[in-house]
């Protein structure tokens, strides 16, 4: 089931990249569609942060992830780098867990 | 160089991500050969990791992918590319090479695609390859924080696009359907339901620049 999702996924994408190449640019100018490409990754991304977090399978938990988000949040906001960021978190999750 | 270092941390934390999230190593750098799509990829094992179906992820994936379409049509109007390196073009068509292209001098805009592309591939590529070996053999995820480096990960990639009031109320209104639906829906479909962030700016006309 993992290959399938793999493999229909990468053509998927592959195939969304090549129609931008392929069809006529006035089709895929209209204002909506451009606001709509630009905005659907802001909503689907701070989903995945919050399902990330908060869920554990179909339950809204605070458990250690909420805290390594947390100093995410805070090392985003000072402006961090990506690496520092994801492994601030891991360790700060790790931490709590061992405590 | 900044570029190279933030992909090579990307695609380490994609890596060690996807076996988290119970892919094996060969999925993980299959996906990164073949999608080539930091968010979409994952976006794929977070919802495939937190027990979502094949559909959501894959839907995810796509709906994450369709800003590469819009890419490819700005690029498209930049860089005469015919015949079979259309292909290519479009495996190389993300978020880093349009981000080049785009804001090259007039008439480097063909060398700093093509170049930054395939750096931007090989390095994607190693780095998968390094974070899926790495999170393989460190042993338990869960005792590492490995699970929480997913979320950071996905915040990091969200900061510079909500500098903007209304795309920080579309996060915010997602981040609120994806909480009320976690509990009523199957894993997988809070994200995809989030999507509807969206619809209330569309239908009203566009504000004043």
């Amino acid at each position: 089931m993992i290959w399938t999702a793999v493999l229909v996924a990468s053509l998927g994408c592959f195939l969304l990249k090549l129609a931008g190449w392929s069809v006529p640019a006035r089709w895929l100018e209209r204002d909506r569609l451009q606001r709509a490409a630009v905005l659907l990754p802001v909503a689907l991304l701070a989903a995945l942060v919050v399902v990330q977090t908060f869920a554990a399978d179909r339950a809204l938990v605070l458990d250690a992830r909420a805290a390594g988000l947390a100093v995410a949040a805070a090392l985003v906001l000072l402006r961090a780098p990506f690496l520092l960021v994801v492994v601030a978190a891991a360790a700060t999750a790790a931490l709590v867990r061992a405590w | 160089m900044t570029l190279g270092l933030a992909v090579g941390a990307y695609g380490l934390s994609f890596g060690a991500a996807a076996v988290t999230a119970g892919l094996t190593t060969v999925q993980a750098c299959v996906l990164s050969l073949l999608l080539f799509t930091g968010a979409s990829q994952f976006a794929l094992v977070g919802v495939l990791g937190a027990g979502g179906g094949a559909v959501a992820g894959v839907a995810g994936a796509l709906l994450l992918g369709t800003r590469n379409t819009l890419y490819a049509v700005r690029l498209a109007t930049l860089l005469p590319v015919r015949g079979p390196r259309r292909i290519l073009a479009a495996q190389l068509t993300i978020d880093e090479t349009t981000g080049m292209a785009t804001s090259a001098p007039p008439g480097l805009a063909g060398t700093a695609f093509w170049a930054t592309g395939l750096s931007v591939y090989v390095l994607w590529n190693l780095a998968t390859l390094l974070g899926a070996v790495g999170a393989a053999r460190l042993g338990d995820p869960a005792a590492l924080g490995l699970d929480a480096a997913v979320p950071a990960a996905f915040l990091a990639l969200l900061a510079p696009q909500v500098r903007a009031r209304n795309t920080l109320a579309v996060a915010a209104a997602g981040a609120l359907l994806a909480a009320t639906a976690i509990p009523l829906t199957p894993p997988g479909v809070p994200v995809l339901l989030a999507g509807l962030a969206v619809v209330p700016l569309l239908a009203r006309p566009r504000p004043p620049a």
